[in-house]
């Protein structure tokens, strides 16, 4: 009698389906992934308790009320129009470095104005930039 | 006369390194995901039109304030009136010097309460701060 050697099953994973897990693993993550990128104004904050004493003729105040209404010095001024005024004054000979536009918001001023405020001045290209105190 | 053709030419390209190719993209979208589950406080963004972008998200940390005044820091509720602000704040700027602050404020907050926080902010010496808006087209 012939006894018949059984085929010994050797365990092994198919790796043919490897590729496709690795896709579908793969499609997750491109879809998970936000490509979207955080926007905005960027600046830097004055360390605290940083404080530097300017000349007078050298700062531009530009005040906001309430209401949202915009003065620059004693002029009140439409908002559109800010960039145009702080560019000229910017364009003073000698000044390019030294102005420094300061930005007075009321304590109740909407946040929403003063960011369309704080874009005209960035619009001008002004680099140095100070956010008072609001007054309490 | 029978002619032999000279060589069959194989035009197969080799699928055996296929799964190694998608391994290398898959640990490359792995490796830049951030999963984040928490989206942060609803506020409606204001519009500006000189913005930048953010780099990096892994060296951003967010800041929400919503129009009733609620504030979040990342993940945590926080307050300006009991330092919880400052504390998160200059934890996440000494663990990562690096750090941008992404500051999504609501457009209806009123100044006091930003000025409170810019100055939490400051104490916590998070100098860098992007004042996030959507983009205003002309």
């Amino acid at each position: 009698m012939v006894v018949e050697k059984r085929t010994r099953d050797v365990g092994e994973i198919p790796m043919c389906s490897m590729a496709d897990i690795a896709f579908l693993l793969l499609v997750f993550f491109l879809v998970t992934t936000t490509i979207n990128t955080d926007k905005g104004i960027g600046l830097f904050l004055p360390q605290w308790g940083d404080q530097m004493n300017v000349p007078k003729k050298n700062i531009v105040n530009v005040f906001i009320n309430a209401s949202g209404e915009v003065m620059i010095a004693d002029d009140p001024t439409p908002i559109p129009l800010i960039e145009k005024i702080i560019r000229a004054r910017l364009e003073a000979p000698g000044m390019r470095d030294l102005l420094i536009v300061s930005l007075k918001p009321d304590k109740a001023t909407e946040y929403d104005v003063f960011i369309e405020v704080l874009d005209q001045i960035k619009l001008a290209e002004a680099d140095r930039i100070s956010i008072a105190e609001v007054e309490k | 006369m029978k002619f032999n053709r000279k060589s069959k030419v194989k035009s197969d390209i080799p699928t055996a390194s296929l799964p190694d190719i998608i391994f290398m993209l898959l640990f490359f979208f792995m490796v830049t995901t951030v999963l984040r589950l928490f989206e942060g406080l609803p506020v409606d963004l204001p519009e500006a039109m000189k913005i930048q972008k953010i780099e990096s998200r892994r060296h951003t940390s967010y800041l929400w304030i919503s129009s009733k005044g609620l504030m979040s820091f990342d993940d945590a509720r926080v307050s300006v009136n009991d330092e919880s602000l400052y504390r998160s704040a200059s934890n996440r700027v000494n663990s990562d010097p690096q750090l941008t602050m992404s500051l999504k404020y609501d457009k209806k907050v009123p100044m006091e309460l930003i000025n409170d926080a810019n100055n939490e902010l400051r104490k916590a010496n998070a100098l860098r701060v992007n004042f996030a808006t959507g983009l205003k087209v002309r």
